[in-house]
């Protein structure tokens, strides 16, 4: 993010204005982070405590893996919106390779623990590849291919449990998804070393200047002789990726593997990502955003929570929240294409 | 709407006047004292350079632009057209270059676009509509199904189409920008066949090309713009090619300019490093082959819209050729994208420099986006990068001299020398360059015409496409006109002027 503060910064007499303007984007979500733990500091005695911010980066550590690939594929200017039927999906084939309690009626195959999650693995880099065959080699948009591929991986996870739940998987899943560390959930420690690896992939790798400068102009990305499909490809296996991890510690998490179980997880980790500023149209934001997006997001779930709100009023506050991110989101790439001065 | 004249004027009045009009932009004079007249029942050609001063003209007649100096007439009446809508109430239509045709509609849905006959009950009456698009067709002996889609149909039907649209308008006046500039021979005889006939109705047109033998077979009087003015109006009779270019770019001036005229210095003992042989792309290549040798320019003249574009598209692997081989130092290469193509050595610099720059991102990600797989391995180099940005902004004199500065913030030639940048840290084997020096300020083109010299000289192969004769003749040592797709005549040695090139494009 340094880069970007330091340019317009110069602007002179109009610095501070133009200043403001260039990160809208960065203020918004971090004022209404601020905005929101003050209020439910104030309206619940006890929402302000070092267990419940526990709490609050436990309920959004899967979340934020899924964003995490996500915001690879946002920063690009595409969508993924197959991400939560991947994690589903895999979630559930590291089950099927598990050996089930006796009262677990499913026809599964069991295997080696390593193995199981290997070939699991091979499966969420299947999904991703899939999509991005048909996004970049079919040409298909990617807001319709990942929506074929959400029913296909639907319809995987549908296939594999038929209607039943398995409960056990291979020991190191088990460990990762539902215990802890020095009394941390590993699920948080997990979240936090990927929005770390991935920070660093985005702002000091080749690779990562290429998801931005793609994102940012496509077309002149091509024309300066970057390989576009490879990147786009790149980052819609990335997020196959990064959601099937999620969905294998997401089962253990739950403890159980079952059809539907993610589905709010598609929303929540698109909203992450938008909330937090990164820009819809591509090459703007990072991983900051995202984790002020995730802690936004989960402040507001968990916050509501503790002050005792209709539970269907919830579900319209956080639809009011997600459009007033929307708005600032475009409304900053509005500004900013007025921006440094028309072409001379 | 009835075609009926609306009568004005007496018998003599001119159809069209144009008297003592100037017009400026911003300062600068585009249109000086221009005095025009077009006769009732009169097909009238318009020629001149880029920048000679037709499409301004064309645009006062049309609507487009509304603030001028001087007067005109339309059927002896002064009038101010306030638009295009306007003029076209005042029977003056255009038919662009570019048509304006919906693809995925039925001829019929085209011919009255925006003003489809209805039914009492207020619905389309297709059967209508279609009928009487089947007849005005007919009039332009065309056969047409009025139900089949625009798209499917080849250009030349649909630019009559159009032309049939703006003549069920109203239309007295027509303005026609280079009607035959993506036709075949049988589709401008056809073309030609339909001007004879309108012009028998008593309609006028006026036909604005660079194909000087189109304007010449079908005109009756022909007017020449040179540098805002207009020159002269001749009968066709009196003109023949030769007189038309010397009218274009002035007897006199032909010897004395420099960019007029070139002594040229192709050496066939240079090493041949691409070859495009016999390249058919669509409408835009046919069967064109080319040679670019190291150490040379070698230069591409024609007209907009002759297959230069698709040409530079082809050669840096964005566009797929139809039939042909491109051979690299010998070797035949397939450029299946743009990455492919510059790390087989290959670089373009397209005719808008916004296709290849990141307008609000700093110089130094413009220039280092090209060469990142060059600079560093895994992790970026921002240091590095920084250092080379600064050094090109050095040498090409970019101003100002910041790497970190938005690009969006610097003026265009500044612009253009950043993209040129982008290839100079590691020289390409080839370079190509689309319009290289179009718009931009004196200083700045003379800064761009030193640069590729002196990559030149460094043993660079170097292809420039221009639409301006200048241009070419400034730069190249070997030339090769093109016109619609194919290879018309090739220079490679000795004195060539300016009027060598609008003779053979």
């Amino acid at each position: 993010m340094t880069a970007e503060t330091t340019a317009p910064a110069r602007a002179g007499k109009g610095g501070l204005r133009a200043l403001l303007v260039d990160q809208l984007r960065n203020i918004a979500p971090i004022f209404t982070l601020v905005a929101l733990i003050v209020f439910f500091s104030f309206a619940s005695a006890s929402f302000f405590t070092v267990a419940n911010a526990m709490n609050i980066m436990s309920q959004v550590s899967i979340t934020g893996i899924i964003a995490v690939g996500l915001t690879f594929v946002i920063l690009t200017a595409e969508i993924d919106l197959s991400v939560a039927a991947v994690a589903n999906a895999v979630g559930i084939t590291v089950a099927y390779f598990t050996l089930q309690p006796d009262y677990v009626n499913i026809a599964n195959v069991p295997m080696h623990g390593v193995l199981a999650v290997l070939l699991t693995l091979a499966s969420a880099f299947a999904f991703g590849a899939l999509t991005a065959f048909g996004v970049t080699r079919i040409g298909i948009p990617s807001f319709i291919m990942t929506l074929a591929v959400m029913q296909i991986a639907n319809g995987v996870s549908a296939l594999l449990v038929r209607g039943q739940i398995a409960y056990s998987y291979p020991d190191i899943v088990t460990t990762l998804g539902s215990g802890s560390i020095f009394g941390v959930r590993w699920t948080i420690v997990i979240c936090i070393l990927f929005l770390a690896v991935a920070h660093v992939v985005l702002r000091y790798t080749r690779f990562g200047r290429y998801v931005y400068m793609v994102g940012g102009n496509r077309e002149a990305a091509e024309y300066s002789g970057v390989n576009v499909k490879a990147i786009l490809a790149s980052v819609l296996i990335i997020s196959a990726m990064c959601s099937g991890i999620a969905g294998m510690l997401g089962v253990a998490y739950f403890g159980s593997a079952q059809q539907n179980q993610f589905d709010t997880f598609l929303l929540d980790a698109i909203a992450a990502v938008v909330v937090g500023g990164t820009s819809l149209f591509g090459g703007r934001g990072g991983i900051f955003n995202t984790i002020i997006g995730l802690l936004v997001l989960g402040v507001l779930n968990n916050g509501l929570d503790h002050i005792q709100i209709d539970s269907f009023l919830k579900i319209l506050i956080r639809g009011l929240i997600l459009l007033a991110a929307l708005v600032v989101n475009v409304y900053a790439q509005v500004l900013r294409e007025r921006g440094p001065s028309a072409d001379g | 709407m009835s075609l009926s004249d609306r009568q004005g004027g007496g018998a003599e009045a001119p159809l069209l006047e144009l008297t003592g009009v100037s017009k400026s932009f911003g300062g600068v004079a585009a249109l000086r004292d221009v005095d025009f007249t077009l006769r009732r029942g009169e097909i009238h050609g318009l020629v001149g350079e880029n920048g000679a001063g037709k499409s301004t003209t064309m645009k006062i007649i049309a609507g487009v632009h509304t603030e001028f100096e001087g007067e005109m007439r339309i059927g002896g009446r002064p009038v101010r057209l306030r638009s295009p809508r306007d003029a076209l109430e005042q029977g003056v239509g255009m038919v662009h270059q570019e048509l304006s045709v919906a693809p995925d509609l039925s001829v019929a849905e085209n011919v009255f676009l925006g003003a489809q006959p209805l039914t009492r009950a207020g619905l389309v009456d297709w059967a209508k509509m279609n009928a009487e698009a089947k007849r005005l067709l007919a009039g332009f002996g065309l056969d047409l199904d009025p139900r089949a889609r625009m798209g499917s149909l080849p250009v030349g039907v649909q630019q009559l189409v159009e032309l049939s649209r703006v003549l069920f308008s109203g239309a007295r006046i027509l303005i026609l920008d280079e009607p035959t500039s993506a036709l075949s021979p049988p589709e401008v005889a056809r073309l030609f066949d339909v001007l004879r006939r309108l012009r028998e109705e008593g309609r006028s047109v006026i036909f604005i090309s660079h194909f000087l033998d189109d304007v010449l077979a079908i005109s009756d009087r022909v007017t020449v713009f040179r540098n805002g003015r207009k020159v002269v109006t001749e009968e066709v009779a009196n003109l023949d090619k030769t007189a038309v270019i010397g009218h274009m770019i002035g007897r006199h001036a032909a010897e004395l300019h420099a960019g007029e005229a070139a002594e040229l210095a192709g050496d066939d003992s240079r090493k041949v490093v691409l070859e495009l042989r016999r390249a058919s792309l669509g409408r835009a290549l046919d069967d064109f082959s080319l040679e670019l040798r190291a150490g040379e320019i070698t230069g591409v003249y024609g007209f907009m819209g002759c297959g230069q574009v698709e040409l530079s598209r082809a050669l840096f692997g964005k566009l797929p050729l139809d039939e042909g081989e491109i051979r690299l130092e010998g070797r035949p290469v397939r450029l299946g994208s743009t990455a492919a193509a510059r790390r087989a050595g290959l670089a373009l610099v397209p005719e808008n420099r916004r296709m290849m720059l990141f307008r609000t991102e700093p110089v130094f990600k413009n220039v280092s986006i090209s060469i990142l797989d060059r600079i560093s391995r895994l992790l970026l180099r921002p240091a590095r990068e920084r250092e080379i940005a600064a050094g090109h902004a050095a040498d090409l004199q970019i101003r100002p001299p910041s790497p970190e500065i938005p690009l969006g913030s610097l003026s265009g030639g500044n612009q253009q020398k950043v993209a040129l940048a982008k290839w100079l840290t590691h020289l390409p084997k080839v370079l190509i360059l689309s319009e290289p020096t179009r718009g931009m300020d004196v200083g700045a083109k003379e800064d761009v015409i030193r640069i590729l010299k002196t990559l030149r000289d460094r043993g660079v192969a170097i292809l420039v496409l221009s639409t301006e004769p200048e241009t070419i003749l400034t730069l190249a040592d070997r030339v090769t006109v093109m016109r619609k797709g194919a290879a018309t005549r090739r220079f490679d040695r000795g004195r060539i002027a300016k009027s060598d090139l609008l003779e053979a494009a």
